[in-house]
This record gives C-alpha cells, sequence and structure tokens, in this order.
C-alpha cells in the first residue's frame, strides 16, 4: 500500500465520518415517515363538530383534491398555523378538519374566535380517528388526492416556506392529474 | 449529614412517586388480557411523542390512548405480532424499539459486525506484517551477512 494512503485514510474516514454527523444535526428526529402516504385515507365515521347529530366519512371528501387538518384548542402550534389556513381557505382549497382530543365547546368557540376555514369538521373526542391516522403531533396537515389516497403528510404548524414548497405545488399537480 | 441524607431521601421518594405516576390506567386482567404479556409488550414500544420513552414509561396522552388501545386489541384476542402490525401500519418502524430486519435497517444491524471484521482485518494484516518482519528489520541476506561479520548466532534484540 502506497504510504501517503495510509496517511490519507483516517483523514478521509474521519471526514466521512463528520459529514454523516453533521447531516444528522440538521434532521429532525420529531418527523417521521408516515407509512400511510400513497395508501388509502383510513376511514372514519364521526359527528360533525358543529352538528353532533350528523355524521361525516372520509367518502365525504372523496372526487376533490382536499387538505385533511389535525388539530386541537389546546394545541398551541395550532393557533400559530391558523391564519394560513384561513388564507389557503380564502384561496378555495377545501380543507377539511379533525378536532382532536378535544372538547366541542372550546373548539366552537375557537372557530368563531378566529375564523373558520373548515368546509367541515370532524369530532374525535376520543383520539380513535388520530390514531388510525396515525397522529402524533398536532397540528398535522395531509394532503388526500381526489381518490382518497393520502399523497402527503406534513407534522408540526404550516408555514409560509411550507405551503409554497410541498402544499401547493402538490395541490395543483393532483388537481390536474385525472381520475 | 443529616440534611443530605434527608435530601437524597426526598430524591429517591420522588423519583418513586413519579414512577407509579405513569400508567395510571386501570385495565382488568382477569379477562382475556394476560398482564406479563401485556407489560412486556408495552415496554417494547416507543412513545412516539417522547421519543425516547416506551409506551410502558410515557405519561404523554398519547401514550395513554395507544396503551388502551394495545389492552383492547388484547381483549379482542390478538396476537403480540397482530397488535405490533396495527401500530406499525399506523405510525412505522419507529414504534418498535426492536427494528425488524430489512434493507434500510441492514446498515443497522450489521454494521457492527461489519466494523468488527474490519477492525480483525488490519489487526491481523497487522500482525502479520510484523511476525514476518525479522526483528531486526534486516532482509535474511543482510541477516546472513550481518552474521559473518559479527560472528553470532543471531543478534541480540534491542
Amino acid at each position: 500500500m502506497p504510504r501517503f494512503v495510509r496517511y490519507l485514510a483516517p483523514l478521509v474516514a474521519f471526514i466521512a465520518l463528520a459529514g454523516l454527523l453533521y447531516k444528522g444535526l440538521s434532521l429532525d428526529p420529531r418527523h417521521l415517515p408516515s407509512p400511510l402516504i400513497d395508501k388509502p385515507a383510513p376511514a372514519f365515521s364521526l359527528p360533525l363538530l358543529q352538528q353532533p347529530e350528523t355524521l361525516i366519512s372520509n367518502a365525504d371528501f372523496k372526487g376533490q383534491v382536499t387538505l385533511f387538518n389535525v388539530w386541537a384548542t389546546w394545541c398551541v402550534a395550532c393557533r400559530q398555523e391558523h391564519p394560513l389556513l384561513m388564507q389557503l381557505a380564502k384561496q378555495g382549497v377545501p380543507i377539511y378538519g379533525l378536532n382532536y382530543k378535544d372538547k366541542r365547546d372550546d373548539a366552537k368557540r375557537w372557530l368563531q374566535m378566529y375564523g373558520n376555514p373548515y368546509l367541515a369538521n370532524a369530532f374525535d373526542a376520543e383520539g380513535r380517528t388520530g390514531i388510525d391516522w396515525g397522529v402524533y403531533g398536532t397540528p398535522e396537515t395531509f394532503v388526500v388526492d381526489k381518490q382518497g389516497i393520502i399523497r402527503f403528510k406534513h407534522i408540526g404548524p404550516l408555514t409560509n416556506d411550507s405551503i409554497k414548497r410541498d402544499i401547493l405545488p402538490l395541490l395543483k399537480q393532483l388537481q390536474e392529474s385525472d381520475g | 449529614m443529616k440534611h443530605f441524607r434527608f435530601l437524597v431521601l426526598a430524591i429517591l421518594l420522588a423519583g418513586y412517586a413519579s414512577a407509579m405516576a405513569v400508567g395510571l390506567e386501570v385495565f382488568d386482567f382477569s379477562g382475556n388480557v394476560d398482564e406479563h404479556r401485556y407489560k412486556h409488550l408495552i415496554a417494547e414500544l416507543r412513545c412516539l411523542v417522547c421519543q425516547n420513552q416506551s409506551l410502558a414509561d410515557s405519561d404523554a396522552g398519547l401514550a395513554h390512548d395507544l396503551r388502551r388501545e394495545v389492552w383492547e386489541l388484547m381483549d379482542q384476542g390478538k396476537s403480540d405480532a397482530q397488535v405490533t402490525e396495527y401500530l406499525v401500519a399506523r405510525y412505522g418502524d419507529f414504534v418498535l424499539y426492536n427494528p425488524p430486519v430489512k434493507p434500510s435497517t441492514y446498515i443497522l444491524w450489521y454494521g457492527p459486525f461489519a466494523l468488527l471484521a474490519i477492525g480483525l482485518l488490519v489487526l491481523i494484516h497487522t500482525l502479520r506484517r510484523r511476525s514476518r518482519q525479522t526483528e531486526s528489520g534486516f532482509s535474511a541476506e543482510e541477516q546472513e551477512r550481518l552474521q559473518k561479520i559479527l560472528g553470532t548466532e543471531k543478534p541480540d534484540r534491542d
């Protein structure tokens, strides 16, 4: 083995390791890959937040590309995200909500106070539908295509960046695809 | 000293109390669900909210819900594998403290053995080279000449 190779090998190994660890620093361990991407949205049938006697199911938002937003009034980041949802709703993006482990009155008051960006809200008091959707940290936002397949999941509050970079281009692309 | 002892006792008790606070739900283990199996299973599953705790240890709301879910699935007669599958389908392999062996985890499972093998190879290589080298670092020919000059059987080690 030429001498310089022997001296360089540890350096190369060190740089490779340092690079790997540096990359690890920029990864957020809270962002877990969802096994639900490209799978049909988990079925549910829940009472509406506003009209408890009416049921809403995942079949209700088939045929259009929708956002499915999991939120709760106890979730601080949801408050932060709320104005962005209002903006999206104003742009005509259909948003359905899953009110997750919340109190009905609190949630209704929230929508009165801050505005209601949702076409409808499913009321998941016990969080079982949340579990079926793999929810572990509110807010979470799913993009569901026309066939009811989950195409994307955003964990944590939406930001202007994430909307511009991920959500809007994907919505456009899914809306243009037929079926 | 007395104060110190009291402090240690207080800390230990606090730890005990917080350990007791976790898993407050009371489940009925007189029916289908074997308590040992249940406890073993939730210790193998990872809480997604506080990521370095198992479902058994975590006091997060989601951990409570998932423990309830695990208990109910077991009550329905589901096997450990079926319960695990149920959670993996929703949350991914991340919920498992014992990740499955598959292409994306090969490096995790076999990486340490590969490193060990590399280490052994380097060790063997080094040892061989050392033993091949004569102690003085001279070639056989040079050694012969040296012996002639010095008139000894073998040069002493330095």
